[in-house]
């Protein structure tokens, strides 16, 4: 077992330094200047020099690189560009507000998921398991953003019953956070439910088919005990694999509800230094979010451990 | 019964009276807040130092002030200064202050301001408008609040610049941060900022004029179109400042809870040509393509027949503004003639913005017609299309609405993207600046001319300032968007 997570936390360390690298590159790659950008139409070729310098984006890539790195590692992401304000600071505001986006769509993920496809196995012979099967196709069809749209346009402009959009945090007003992030919940978890139904449905199938599973119905236990005493830990190795990549996908997937919804969360701080050329804003949020999806997988791995001890 | 009813209604007059006379009265109609919705966040608060409209927009009038202000027609008016007198050479202005005035920060506005913002403007300024400051000669103090401003030349734009954000007034303890904490004279001041949500501006108690009568305005950003229009139909805000698609507008058609303003902004749709290469070298080909282009079904087509059609660089709220839509009437057949039978495959680089987008679409079917075939590349705005287009000048077509106001003089930059060069187009701007009004019209009318002739591009339409509100909002919606700022002093809710 410690060899096994020495092993995934070298892993860990060698994928994040090697992001850095990579996230750097292609910022750099970017075409578009930040000065050119923050001064617009305005610009004179003075001006663009004069903070080019003050920003220190005239120096050379390596020294820039070493510079953003260096900083990093000592846990200070600089200062931005157009804000002029910590960059650090700014990511911590918006990450709480993005994971609150993707653990709540999570869990709601879950809680659809779980029952379903698990119901949809037990009864993959009746209609009513079928239907489920159809329904969970539809659901992988619709992306997030639409699945928002949709739930706005029928709760929020027809129904009246939620705000359309915003972000109200939770120590201003706990039942106001609940509502404005209840429909952005549901368009995530709904979505990333249905595909999560598909593979509980198959995992559990596959368990069903088991031998242990026949034995323990043998020894007198019912279909649903046997599943419940016996399968559904063995089910939950592939749904736990499934999980992480989908914690990614949900990840990605809460920029784009983020701005449907006008929620403050990361999404937006992305798309905002992006379109401002905000470079190392920019190079610090994709930093954060490749570091969250290996720190998934970190998990995931653990996870495997721990349910599969053939693993260890 | 009649008469008393009077003698009631006179007590009222005297009341209210006595109430606007006190400096420390209350607004006795104070209203509940107010949330706007805008398109573009400012990156920071610093205007004198980043581009973007958003920055003016939400600050100019409501917190920085300048001396004297733009009204809904265009005119000027007074604003910090009681009034101004200018030297018979038109060369000298004598500023009145307004007294009693102080900053948020708590410092009075004095001369000594008025002396450091102006001479401000050159030295820590970052943007090429400063230069509209380049004609002052020198700003001096004759007592607290009196200042004196000297021209190096007799300049009619310069009252104007000083309308726009140039004139601002800042204090001379209030700009450290100007990116975070603005510090102004005016009716509002910075309350919170939600960075990526919404900036919260609250009533200055100590404000020296009529206080607003709504306390706090709260200005949302949106950068989804959808996302605005539904908060507007849920009651998220109460007001649309700008609609992104006029087609959306059906939305809001139900008079009992929505009204529709709709008035002209200084915004020129251009299609701009490069001057500098071929085709659009030659002129004839650049008056094909204005002969080419149905404006009216473009208009319709594009942006739902919301808008005006203008023939040059001059919107209809500048006092010389002439019809110049005649000079280039849709002719299909001329346009041919002009290209001589020749055709020309020409890239059309626009910005990702959807006016531009809408309009490229029917310019490049409309061309076709006439054997000019033109390949649209849309570039992301404003990263990408401000480095290929305008810095590079590597395009043929574009198409940008120019939203700055009193900004035909961009044409005189032959270094400016459309890389139009007529010294004679020069001559007439800078004798326009110089002369008598009556003498300004004339060369300004002049120069549009000369610009529509010589086809130094196309002007495909005026922008309109489209705003939707609640039916509650009664009053102070602007109807034109000529100014800089968006002005919240004079909204009134029910």
């Amino acid at each position: 077992m410690i060899s096994y997570l020495a092993k995934r936390v070298a892993v860990l360390l060698a994928s994040t330094a090697t992001a850095g690298v990579v996230v750097f590159a292609f910022m750099a790659l970017l075409p578009g200047d930040p000065a050119e950008v923050a001064l617009g139409v305005n610009a004179t070729p003075e001006a663009i020099e004069a903070l080019r310098r003050q920003w220190g984006t005239d120096r050379p890539p390596l020294t820039q690189f070493l510079d953003w790195i260096g900083g990093l590692a000592a846990g200070d992401f600089g200062v931005s560009y157009v804000t002029s304000s910590p960059i650090g600071q700014q990511i911590g505001e918006r990450l709480g507000v993005t994971l609150t986006l993707v653990v709540g769509g999570m869990v709601i993920a879950l809680i659809v998921a779980v029952p379903a496809g698990t119901f949809a196995a037990v009864h993959h012979r009746n209609p009513l398991g079928a239907l489920i099967s159809a329904a969970s196709q539809v659901g992988i069809a619709v992306p997030a953003f639409l699945a928002g749209i949709l739930l706005v346009f029928v709760f929020a402009v027809q129904a009246q019953a939620l705000p359309s959009g915003g972000y109200v945090p939770l120590t201003e007003d706990p039942s106001l956070w609940f509502q404005s992030l209840l429909l952005p919940w549901l368009s995530l978890g709904l979505v990333q439910g249905a595909v999560l139904t598909r593979y509980v449905r198959s995992a559990v199938l596959e368990v069903m088919r088991e031998d242990y599973l026949r034995t323990a119905r043998a020894k007198g236990r019912g279909r649903m005990g046997a599943l419940w005493r016996h399968g559904l830990r063995n089910a939950a190795i592939p749904v736990v694999t499934v999980l992480g990549l989908q914690l990614a996908t949900l990840l990605i997937g809460a920029v784009v509800v983020e701005r449907v919804f006008v929620i403050p969360g990361l999404g937006d701080l992305l798309l905002n230094g992006v379109a401002q050329r905000d470079l190392l804003l920019v190079q610090g949020v994709v930093m954060v979010l490749v570091v969250a999806v290996l720190l998934v997988n970190f998990v995931v791995d653990v996870a495997y451990a721990v349910l599969d001890p053939r693993l260890r | 019964m009649r008469r008393i009813g009077t003698w009631v209604a006179l007590g009222g007059l005297l009341l209210s009276a006595a109430c606007g006379g006190g400096s420390a009265a209350t607004p006795t109609t104070a209203t509940k807040p107010l949330a706007v919705g805008f398109v573009a966040e400012p990156a920071n608060l610093d205007f004198t130092a980043t581009e973007g409209a958003a920055i003016p927009q939400a600050l100019l009038v409501n917190v920085y002030e300048g001396l004297v202000k733009l009204d809904q027609d265009g005119k000027i008016q007074p604003l910090l200064a009681e009034k101004w007198e200018v030297s018979p050479d038109n060369k000298t202005y004598t500023f009145t202050l307004r007294k009693g005035v102080t900053f948020t920060n708590g410092a009075p506005f004095t001369a000594d301001d008025v002396v450091f913002s102006i001479n401000r403007v050159k030295s820590d300024w970052k943007l090429k408008i400063k230069s509209q400051m380049d004609v002052v000669d020198k700003v001096e103090k004759k007592d607290d609040s009196t200042a004196v401003v000297t021209l190096k030349q007799p300049s009619n734009g310069w009252l104007y610049s000083m309308a726009t954000r140039l004139g601002a007034m800042f204090s001379r303890t209030g700009v450290a941060d100007l990116a975070n904490k603005p510090v102004g004279t005016g009716p509002y001041q910075l309350g919170s900022w939600k960075r990526g949500d919404s900036i919260q501006l609250t009533a200055n108690e100590k404000y020296w004029g009529t206080k607003p009568q709504v306390p706090q305005i709260t200005l949302k950003y949106f950068k989804d179109a959808t996302a605005m229009n539904n908060a507007l139909l849920t009651g998220g805000i109460d007001i649309i400042s700008a609609v992104q698609a006029p087609e959306s507008l059906a939305q809001f058609a139900d008079t009992n809870r929505f009204q529709v303003v709709e008035g002209t902004t200084n915004g020129e749709v251009v299609l701009s040509m490069n001057n500098s290469r071929p085709p659009f070298n030659d002129k004839k080909v650049r008056q094909a393509v204005r002969h080419a282009i149905d404006h009216r079904a473009l208009l319709d087509t594009a942006w739902a027949g919301r808008g005006q059609l203008i023939g040059s660089m001059v919107p209809p709220t500048d006092p010389w503004y002439e019809d110049r839509t005649g000079d280039y009437p849709y002719d299909v057949a001329k346009a041919k003639e002009l290209l001589g039978g020749k055709t020309h495959n020409v890239k059309m680089r626009i910005p990702n913005l959807p006016y531009a987008v809408a309009a490229a679409q029917v310019v490049k079917s409309q061309l076709a017609q006439v054997g000019i075939t033109a390949e649209i590349d849309p570039l992301e705005f404003p990263a990408r299309w401000l480095d290929v287009v305008f810095k590079q000048g590597d395009y043929d077509l574009s198409i940008i609405n120019h939203v700055e106001p009193r900004d035909m003089g961009i044409f005189a930059d032959k270094s400016y993207y459309f890389r139009y060069d007529n010294p004679e187009f020069g001559k007439l701007l800078a004798s326009a600046d110089s002369g008598t009004e009556q003498e300004q019209a004339a060369d300004l009318k002049a120069a549009a001319k000369l610009l529509s002739e010589d086809a130094a591009a196309d002007w495909l339409f005026l922008f309109p300032n489209l705003i939707v509100a609640k039916k509650d909002i009664t009053g102070g919606l602007p109807k034109n968007g000529i100014s800089e700022a968006f002005d919240f002093t004079a909204l009134t809710k029910r």
